[in-house]
Order: structure tokens, then sequence, then C-alpha cells
């Protein structure tokens, strides 16, 4: 697992049935490239998030393939429709296999 | 071996031949686009790629796409040392198709957004983007 991998969502609280939202999510990851060399000429491993997805309820949002030209710190903002109230779930799946989740409620009225 | 001047012309007219064998950049992303398509002719005007005229940091470029009705959209860099970008997959509780994210460019390029359309067909949209300081390493 790579270190200091920490995930932050932004969802409103609440919302009106069947209204549009945006969702901004970040995690805090180096996303190695594999392009780069160390001091000695070696090349440094790729190590990135490959993979990004977002579920309401079960009903997928969004599902994002990443490469090595994703930036530090993987940024996304998307839209999403609210049909009732429930649960957003975010996951991001490293190349080292760990999987990182989050989840969000958002009550709907 | 004794090494002629005649040899030497022989042997230098080889190497610079083979390395204008090599695909340039911009034609590995036409392959790649192609591959992903299919060879499928690319429409326009369905997709919005909105990105900034100069980027002074290539290491975080904001890029944000919106393409109606586009059930993927696929981003490529024609001059980075690996042209993808990202894919996004939209689901059924998305309804503007749009995404925002931050990429890394190498240097000055054109970044190319190709949609898959609900009906099959295909979009593609092109920015030039202006970088100032390289995002890849070296």
């Amino acid at each position: 697992m790579a270190k200091g991998v920490k995930p932050r969502v932004k969802v409103p609280k609440s919302a009106a049935a069947g209204e549009t939202i945006t969702i901004k999510t970040l995690i805090s990851h180096k996303m190695e490239s594999g392009q780069r060399k160390d001091s000695d000429g070696n090349p440094i491993p790729r190590s990135i998030i490959n993979r990004f997805t977002a579920d309401f309820n079960g009903q997928n949002v969004i599902d994002v393939t990443l490469e090595p030209a994703i930036s530090t710190n993987p940024y996304f903002q998307f839209d999403s429709i609210v049909p009732e109230s429930g649960e957003f779930t975010f996951t991001w799946y490293d190349d080292d296999g760990s999987v990182y989740t989050e989840t969000k409620s958002i009550s709907v009225s | 071996m004794e090494l002629t001047r005649r040899q030497m012309l022989v042997t230098s007219t080889a190497a610079l031949a083979s390395v204008v064998g090599l695909p340039a950049f911009a034609s590995a992303t036409d392959d790649l686009i192609a591959e992903l398509t299919g060879g499928a002719s690319l429409g326009s005007g369905a997709i919005t790629l909105d990105t900034p005229e100069i980027a002074e940091n290539g290491n975080t470029v904001p890029v944000s796409v919106t393409a109606e009705g586009a059930k993927s959209v696929t981003l490529y860099a024609d001059g980075n040392p690996v042209p993808n970008v990202a894919t996004f997959n939209f689901g059924p509780l998305n309804p503007t198709r749009s995404a925002a994210t931050r990429i890394r460019l190498a240097k000055t390029q054109n970044v190319v957004a190709v949609a898959q359309m609900e009906d099959g067909s295909w979009q593609m949209a092109k920015n030039e983007i202006k970088v100032t300081i390289g995002g890849c390493g070296g």
C-alpha cells in the first residue's frame, strides 16, 4: 500500500429529488508515472491508481480508467442525478492491488 | 575491416533510414484512435473540450470535457511518451456526460478527446495547449 493515501470527496448533504448535483473527488497519491529516473539513472517503477468508479445505490455514475498522464493527487469533477436518498460509493484501485473506498450519504427531500 | 569512405557513406545512410522509419508521436495517437474506433469516421461538434491556452506547469493541467449523449470519452495527449491519458465511461445516472480532471503534459502539444455516442457513432475534438514547463520528469 502506498503511503499517505487519503481520499476526499465533496457531495452536497441534501438535494431535491431528480436534481443534478456536482461531485468533486480527490485522492492524495503520488502517481509515479514510470517515466522518471532516480539520481543513479535507474527508472522508478510505475505506481499509479489505474481505475476510479463512483456509484449511487448500486447504479454506476462514472467509471474512469487512469493512465500515468493523470497528475499527482488525481482530481475528478462530474455530475450525477439523485433520484432518492441514498449513498454514494467511491472506489479507487491502486496498481499494487490496494482498493480505497469512501462513502457519502445524501438526503433527498 | 578497413573503413573506406564509401562504406562509411553506406552505413550512415542506412542508420538515417532506420531513424526516419520510426513512427512519429502524432501518428502513434492516430493509430490508437483508429484502434479504438475500428477505423470509423469521426464527426465533430458534439464534444466540448475545455483546456487552457497556455499551461505554465505541465505537471497539472486542468482539462474538462463535455459530450452530451456520449457513452464514453477517451483522452489522448499526442506529445507525451505514452499518449493515453484517461477513459471516462458514463453510467446511467450521469446526465451531463461531463468530467473534469488534471493531466500531465510533457511539452506543447494537442489534447484529443474521442467520444463514442450512444448510437455507436464517434466524435472527436482537439485542442492545442502550450506548455512552458514539461511534466513528465526526465
